[in-house]
């Protein structure tokens, strides 16, 4: 079932096409319209018709779908190419979350290289909390132990500063909106738009105020078209309409498939004895195994705050592991427990992350769009950064946009951004990802962790990527699961409520909020079928991977397992990583309303 | 058009203890009826809607230790759950019957953060809206507002406007004191009807019927304009701020003044001694028999 699957045909635009459309693309034309949020049958007539209902229509030549950096850099990248050449374009930029930032979560220490090159006066005016980088550490753990290590000329951070990412979005959005961007936060998009030729040719906000079963409520409002010359999709990690686009233009072709990770991290404030400004401190080993990938990090910044986390590879194969009870149980280690004690643990979150690097890069451009950012997939894993190749992508993006845009008025047909895929093989962006384009999948090998770090070691520091092979991803995330029988049940130590938490406990700090009343945006087509599928195999998987605790198994007679699924829909926190892991992959994650989700802080 | 003997014009709030002639003819059941004054013709309503940016709903707020206030670095407002829901009542009048509802004017007290909260009002369907600028402590916050210094520069900016009703949350999220509207109602003089969970206004006379929610149950009342309505939870759901009614909001007037302008002081009275976290629950504990209940009642002193 695609995302974006509103084929919607639009008589009065585009005739002629300027890109040449594959067979595939043809076939499009005769395909019945289908909606993403099913007409159930019990829809009285009335709330078809409601459902149904033409939309308002409103034009802009630029639409950006997510506001996160690399949608507020190609933003204001339009904005700045306005004022040099003078020709007026029209940005919207549309973002899910209630408020610009509140659905962004990154360690994060910043790369202030894009951002330099966006805005060089930036550091008149930074955001804050903003806090340089003094000192850099890596540790390998042992379960009390920590070793040192040397760390790899990625790793090093000089001149680089420790943020909170949704503050610095919040601040860019500010950026944009002086500089005449629409900024629309609270509004989700599930669907597409397109012309005759199969090319994107804008977006359709999504409608507001439907209840559970899919009827209209009282407060319905049906959403908004926005047409639009060029349409970036900068949904993050995974976007939703991102998987339909990928799939409908095949974009994926020649392509390894994408590797995941997720993160997971918590905000504290900490005593001042325990505090040191601009600390680094990168951790590999415990408590993951050897053959899991993955990594602590702790950064000092702001005032007296510290941000603790974890990031898993979710190629792991054994299905009773946690990542959220991992990085709970992390926090015990020494290095660790002697920052934390005593501090306040002020928010917490989660968000996939991608590690598929060059080769899993799809292709940018699609017909009337691109991807930009971490949609497409540009974060450099040695480094644990992504933030400064997403905003280069959209400023790359945005450059092409432009000139496309203006350039050309009397042509009606379909956008093709060639000019972006050149400019990125062209440039630093694609330079530094080639460099370490073997880093991550060195760590598919029989040594586990081992391996990574020798093969990583000897690549970061001497080989530097000028080698004539590229190590491939040779499995999906889902496919690398294994059943359950084959490991033994992890035990997890209980949370001490001082320096480790209970889920629900942690969810709460998130400000995750849905309607009670409202579709559940995890689509799964039959829970039955899934049970009977996903429990015998990997006994409620679904309920370890998931870091808010949507997916539970509730004991059930009635049912062929003895359980059945439950999805709690409310308190998703929009991380992705069920649509990524679940190995059944029957689970689909669409927007729901716009302002729902999260409401992170300082993260 | 006054009084019959039967007839009384009560003001205040009828849960108050003023003695009022209308004792005398109370009837003897619990529901309470405020006789009505008729006016002279149908008035045009004149809507003031004062709100408020708190912190959002869904967040749990944390005390800054060092400033002794509540923490407001990084946290999202929005606008108060029952300021929303007033909004919204004025533009069910204005929808309810053309000609009813002349404007609706929104207003709220703070710095120039509280703009975004303003727009998200005008986005809800309000005419204009404006910012009474209140002077910044440090890079954080602004001057704290009292309830009574917020009903005083309400009343000041009402009798400004010639406004005939002020519709209003009950209370502010925030610190919950359910102060300010009576107040506002005290000072200018004006009847009021508070926690109101349904409004309907008598259009040829000009009197509105307030039902409003206590403790017994529901309590209606009538009285005529001008009026001050606080709004409860079940008065109505918001509608969804349509995106292209947020684009028509950016180009609504916002006007911009200073208590000073209003002739109102509004230095707190009031000073916060400490701020703590509520008590941290301590588990509960499981007894055996009822015997051993009733030891543990009386060791804790209940019985």
């Amino acid at each position: 079932m695609t995302v974006c699957s509103v084929v919607r045909v639009v008589p009065s635009r585009t005739i002629r096409r300027r890109l040449v459309v594959s067979k595939r693309l043809t076939s499009f034309m005769s395909e019945r319209a289908y909606r993403t949020t099913a007409l159930r049958r019990n829809v009285s007539e009335n709330g078809r018709a409601m459902m149904q209902e033409p939309r308002e229509e409103d034009e802009a030549d630029v639409v950006i779908v997510g506001g996160g950096p690399a949608g507020l850099a190609a933003a204001i990248r339009l904005k700045q190419q306005e004022q040099e050449h003078g020709k007026e374009i029209r940005v919207v930029l549309l973002e899910k979350a209630s408020d610009m930032g509140n659905h962004t979560l990154s360690g994060a220490v910043l790369e202030p290289r894009a951002l330099n090159e966006l805005l060089p006066d930036w550091l008149e005016d930074p955001p804050s909390p903003m806090t340089p980088v003094k000192s850099d550490k890596m540790r390998f753990l042992t379960e009390k132990y920590s070793i040192p290590l040397p760390a790899p000329p990625q790793m090093h951070n000089s001149g680089n500063y420790i943020v909170s990412l949704s503050e610095v979005v919040k601040w860019l959005a500010g950026k944009a909106e002086e500089l005449g961007v629409e900024v629309y936060p609270g509004f989700s998009v599930n669907e597409l738009l397109y012309d005759q030729s199969g090319a994107v040719a804008g977006i359709a906000t999504n409608d507001m105020g439907i209840s559970r079963a899919g009827a209209p409520k009282d407060n319905f409002q049906r959403g908004m078209e926005f047409r639009a010359k060029v349409t970036l999709l900068a949904e993050g990690c995974h976007g939703s309409l991102t998987k339909g686009v990928i799939k409908k233009y095949d974009l994926r072709r020649g392509k390894d498939a994408q590797t995941y990770g997720i993160g997971l991290k918590e905000v504290w404030e900490v005593p001042e004895e325990n505090w040191h400004e601009g600390e680094v401190v990168h951790t590999m080993g415990w408590p993951l195994s050897s053959n899991v990938y993955g990594g602590g990090f702790m950064y000092h910044f702001g005032e007296r705050l510290v941000s603790v986390g974890l990031v898993v590879g979710l190629d792991y194969a054994n299905p009773w592991i946690s990542p959220f009870r991992e990085f709970q149980r992390m926090k015990h280690h020494p290095v660790y427990s002697s920052v934390l004690k005593n501090g306040k643990c002020i928010s917490y979150g989660a968000r996939a992350l991608n590690e598929g690097g060059l080769q899993s890069v799809p292709q940018l451009i699609f017909p009337g769009g691109a991807l930009i950012g971490c949609s497409a997939g540009f974060m450099n894993v040695p480094k644990i950064k992504g933030t400064h190749t997403a905003m280069k992508s959209g400023m790359l993006a945005a450059e092409s946009a432009y000139t496309a845009i203006t350039s050309d008025t009397t042509n009606d047909s379909a956008i093709a951004l060639y000019d972006y895929e050149d400019k990125f093989k062209k440039s630093w962006v694609y330079d530094e990802l080639n460099e370490i384009r073997n880093v991550r999948p060195s760590f598919h090998n029989p040594l586990g962790v081992y391996g990574g770090i020798l093969y990583s070691g000897l690549d970061t520091l001497i080989l530097k990527g000028r080698v004539p092979w590229t190590f491939h991803h040779k499995a999906s995330d889902a496919s690398a699961t294994q059943p359950a029988d084959k490991f033994k049940p992890i035990e997890y130590p209980k949370p001490d409520g001082k320096l480790s938490f209970d889920l629900l406990t942690s969810v709460a700090r998130t400000g995750t909020m849905h309607d009670e009343d409202e579709p559940v945006h995890l689509q799964v087509k039959d829970l039955d079928a899934h049970t009977n599928a996903s429990y015998p195999k990997y006994k409620g998987i679904e309920n370890r991977f998931c870091p808010a605790g949507v997916y539970e198994y509730i004991l059930d007679d009635t049912k062929e397992e003895g359980v059945r699924f439950q999805i709690n829909s409310q308190n998703c926190i929009h991380c992705k990583t069920c649509d990524i892991k679940v190995p059944t992959q029957d689970i689909n994650w669409v927007c729901p309303e716009g302002g729902d989700g999260p409401k992170y802080m300082l993260t | 058009m006054w009084s019959s003997k039967n007839s009384v014009h009560v003001f205040g709030s009828p849960t108050s203890s003023r003695p009022t002639t209308c004792q005398l003819f109370r009837p003897p059941l619990q529901q309470q009826y405020v006789v009505i004054t008729i006016l002279a013709m149908p008035p045009r309503l004149n809507i003031v809607v004062p709100i408020k940016r708190v912190i959002d709903f869904a967040i749990k707020p944390r005390i800054n230790q060092t400033k002794n206030v509540i923490e407001t670095n990084g946290v999202k407002f929005s606008l108060n759950p029952f300021c929303e829901i007033a909004v919204e009542e004025a533009v069910r009048l204005r929808e309810s019957s053309k000609d009813l509802v002349e404007s609706i004017t929104l207003v709220s007290a703070g710095s120039a953060k509280i703009q975004d909260t303003l727009r998200a009002g005008l986005a809800l369907g309000a005419d204009k809206a404006t910012l009474i600028d209140i002077p910044a402590i440090d890079d954080s916050r602004s001057l704290e507002l009292e309830p009574l210094a917020v009903a005083k520069l309400l009343k000041a900016f009402v009798e400004k406007s010639n406004a005939n009703l002020v519709i209003m949350g009950k209370q502010a999220i925030d610190d919950d004191s359910n102060q300010t509207g009576q107040m506002l109602a005290g000072l200018l003089n004006w009847s009021q009807a508070t926690n109101a969970s349904k409004v309907t206004v008598d259009e040829a006379s000009g009197v509105v019927t307030v039902a409003r929610e206590i403790d017994g149950g529901t309590e209606t009342l009538s009285a005529p304009l001008p009026l001050v309505i606080t709004t409860d939870l079940r008065l109505n759901t918001p509608r969804y701020t349509k995106l292209q009614d947020i684009m028509k909001a950016k180009k609504k007037k916002t006007e911009k003044i200073t208590p000073e302008d209003l002739g109102v002081d509004i230095t707190p009275r009031l000073e916060i001694v400490s701020l703590s976290e509520p008590a941290k629950r301590t588990g509960g504990g499981k007894v055996d028999s009822v015997d051993a209940l009733i030891g543990k009642l009386k060791g804790a002193g209940a019985i």
